[in-house]
């Protein structure tokens, strides 16, 4: 195995390797934009028509720990920035560090997910599970605000699940960092893997103000 | 337009088959499951989506035989149902959708563009196991309480209404959505990336656009068709609301979601079908294509404005007029880019020197259905005629030309065609040319006459029908099984030539692709060395390796002295 990066049989250059995964993880976080489309579609056409009701179940949402979860993301986008940068200059130890700090950012963003849900959980705020709004709320206040519910668990939900399968790759990539496999002539895979953290980051940051702060100005 | 006869290909006996290529390097049963060689994924998908292509046929073969008489002859209403659903499932999503780009695209592009492989072989690969993975599922729908939505899943019959086994075919089809996505992924990076020195854009074969377009599809279309389906899934199984109007949904906006990608889907289809005639046509004529650049651009075109047509499957399910109207304009324009190929494949024969070899039957038999079916679909864009044919034969009839006399035809023409470099065997030439009209006259009597029952008034989707609609139903029947000799036989004939066929050589017809340029079946690495193109598509004058006698010239002049 080359330190710098191996090329694999197909391609003639480590020059056209790198185009190639580039171009691919660009095309992939295409295929992903459209992949939420779907929901945020459907999301615009359920808000525009219970918009007060929307509001309302809005606020049932907990602000602080949305915001704060808001800061660690893009806290952990600087982290991720900050790593690319590293092995792009060749400093392999702060490549690792680096890394370990989006990871340990990305936990805390999703124990804080956890908790939240767990609260919704309490209030029987989850859609399909006992559902009720409110005490003695009738049933079309209660089908308006599941349909909220739904797709508040579908979007942070599908975003949540981004998250796992990034920390599952910063792992990866963290056990390659300290072998030292990153060098200046061959860190795509810290690129690419940073293009989908961001991406991820960019979706919450969307989720972020739809969800939350519907009605609260 | 003169036209000659002659046709055996000019195989020369010497040739032999090359001492060590692809199917040959290594042996043994993971080294096909383990494989990264795009030739043998192809080969993979070539065996499934045929496995898919016989279970869809048995289905459509049940369908044929219970309407042969009116009160309905086989089934009851409810196995029907699940009969035309799992007949579509099959079809579209397992057999037509990767059919030529996941079999034909996986074994020629990187060939075409002077590339060891696709750019990602493992995804390639693991794009296989997803599309068996999702395949599994599907049959599992089917062999547990069946399906009966229609393959279009609308809600909420699919997520709330009805009792089949629902929830495994969309998690089936959501997982078999990623095999798309991947291969198109792939498809693109590839031709992007991994062009031959030379190879420039506008000397890619025009099936390589094809492709192009047809990914750029996959990529864009089928994410959207699977967070569709897993709304709906989640819908049925967690009692939501999003397409429910009981709970508040819109069961419009389930339809929006869906054709927003299953309309595309139609032109994922026929795209490289297109492609294929685009290389057989100038092959048989030997003539270079007409219009190289519009022919590619086209393609490009109708992957574009496939993105803005999708609600013309909905003019009678509750949208706006004025949407009505705009996606009735918006689907006549798909016609524009449609006839410049047409009119480019005919301006390309005119004047050529024309063989009636077995894919060049079929390319033919493409550009006859092709038209009709594509007409049809003019007077179904048509706002008030669509009134009146929407949801009858006249729609089965329409779609079955584009994706039976489009898509299927391109499929086995091209299937011939690149036989003798999948293989290194030439079929047998007599048999092939019997199927290929078998096929033709099988298909036309089978779906002709529905055209008819669907303008008189035939809804499409009933298990029973007005006597005086028994005659066209019992042509439509006989015709079916005229076609189904018409598939059995191309099985039976390739996978006896596979062992027993002449030897083919590098260039049996002669084609002027790179492709043609290295030996059949090419070896695992494809080039023995990385090739240079310095010549441009289709120049059948330019090319004395091709070995053809005499070039152009005499064919060039006017076969009759008024043409």
């Amino acid at each position: 195995m080359h330190r710098t990066g191996e090329l694999s049989g197909q391609f003639q250059t480590l020059e056209q390797q790198k185009d190639s995964a580039t171009l691919g993880m660009w095309i992939f976080l295409a295929t992903e934009i459209l992949f939420f489309g779907g929901l945020f579609l459907t999301y615009t056409i359920n808000r525009h028509t219970y918009a007060s009701m929307f509001a309302e179940a809005s606020r049932t949402l907990d602000l602080k720990l949305g915001g704060f979860n808001t800061v660690v993301l893009i806290g952990s986008s600087l982290t991720m920035a900050m790593a690319v940068w590293s092995a792009q200059v060749g400093k392999k130890k702060l490549v690792t560090l680096f890394l370990i700090l989006t990871l340990l950012l990305g936990c805390v963003f999703l124990g804080v997910k956890a908790i939240e849900y767990k609260q919704k959980f309490d209030e029987n705020h989850v859609p399909g599970l006992n559902f009720q709004f409110e005490k003695n709320a009738d049933q079309a206040t209660n089908a308006h605000a599941q349909l909220f519910f739904s797709l508040y668990f579908g979007m942070t939900g599908l975003h949540a699940l981004h998250m796992v399968i990034g920390a599952g790759l910063l792992v990866w990539l963290i056990k390659q960092s300290m072998a030292g496999r990153f060098t200046p002539q061959y860190n795509t895979p810290v690129e690419n893997v940073g293009l989908y953290w961001h991406f991820v980051d960019i979706v919450w940051i969307y989720l972020f103000p739809l969800l939350y702060l519907i009605d609260r100005h | 337009m003169s036209a000659t006869m002659s046709t055996t290909p000019p195989q020369s006996p010497g040739y032999q088959l090359p001492k060590e290529h692809y199917l040959n390097a290594t042996y043994g049963i993971r080294s096909w499951l383990l494989t990264t060689d795009h030739k043998r994924i192809a080969l993979l998908y070539l065996a499934s989506v045929t496995f898919f292509f016989f279970v869809g046929g048995i289905f459509a073969t049940m369908i044929r035989i219970h309407l042969l008489t009116p009160q309905g002859y086989l089934v009851t209403p409810e196995t029907y149902n699940k009969l035309f659903t799992m007949h579509g499932v099959a079809m579209i999503f397992f057999f037509l959708i990767p059919s030529i780009p996941a079999v034909l695209g996986n074994f020629l592009i990187p060939l075409m563009i002077g590339a060891k492989d696709v750019a990602f072989p493992k995804l390639n690969l693991l794009s296989w196991y997803i599309y068996i993975t999702g395949g599994c599922f599907v049959l599992y729908s089917f062999a547990t309480g069946g399906l009966d939505t229609g393959w279009t899943f609308y809600t909420p019959l699919s997520s709330v209404y009805s009792n089949s086994a629902v929830t495994p075919a969309i998690l089936g089809i959501f997982i078999n959505g990623f095999s798309s996505i991947l291969t198109g992924l792939n498809f693109v990076v590839t031709i992007h990336t991994m062009r031959a020195p030379g190879m420039t854009w506008f000397r890619l074969p025009l099936f390589v656009w094809a492709q192009y377009s047809t990914s750029i599809i996959f990529i864009l279309g089928t994410p959207v068709i699977a967070i569709t389906l897993l709304l709906a899934g989640l819908e049925r199984m967690f009692h939501l609301g999003f397409f429910n109007p009981a709970l508040g949904g819109d069961p419009i906006l389930f339809q929006h979601l869906f054709w927003f990608y299953s309309h595309p889907a139609v032109y994922i289809m026929i795209l490289p079908a297109m492609g294929v005639v685009s290389e057989i046509i100038p092959t048989f004529a030997r003539k270079p294509i007409f219009g190289y650049t519009f022919i590619a651009a086209s393609s490009i075109a109708i992957a574009v404005i496939g993105f803005f047509v999708w609600a013309h499957h909905m003019f009678l399910t509750g949208e706006s007029t004025y949407a009505a109207l705009a996606f009735s304009l918006l689907s006549y324009l798909v016609a524009i880019p449609s006839a410049v190929k047409v009119f480019n494949w005919t301006s390309t024969l005119y004047k050529g020197s024309i063989s009636y070899d077995t894919p060049m039957l079929y390319a033919l038999g493409f550009i006859g259905l092709f038209l009709i079916g594509g007409l049809t679909g003019l007077f179904l864009a048509c706002l008030g005629l669509d009134i009146h044919i929407h949801d009858t034969y006249f729609v089965v009839a329409h779609f079955h030309y584009i994706m039976v006399g489009g898509a299927v035809m391109g499929y086995v023409g091209g299937l011939h065609f690149w036989w003798p470099k999948i293989t290194g065997k030439i079929y047998p030439e007599f048999l092939a040319r019997l199927a290929a009209v078998i096929l033709f006259i099988g298909f036309n009597l089978t779906f002709f006459p529905q055209f008819i029952l669907g303008y008189l008034g035939m809804p499409r989707r009933y298990h029973d029908y007005p006597p005086e609609f028994q005659v066209l139903n019992v042509m439509s029947t006989a015709g079916a099984s005229i076609l189904a000799l018409g598939y059995l036989l191309p099985m039976l004939y390739l996978t006896w030539s596979m062992r027993y066929g002449k030897v083919a050589g590098p260039n049996p017809w002669p084609a002027t692709g790179l492709e043609w340029r290295t030996p059949s079946p090419p070896p695992t690495e494809n080039f023995e060395v990385t090739p240079v193109v310095n010549w441009e598509p289709y120049d059948y004058k330019n090319r004395p390796d091709l070995g053809l006698a005499t070039p152009t010239a005499p064919t060039l002049a006017p076969a009759h002295g008024d043409d």
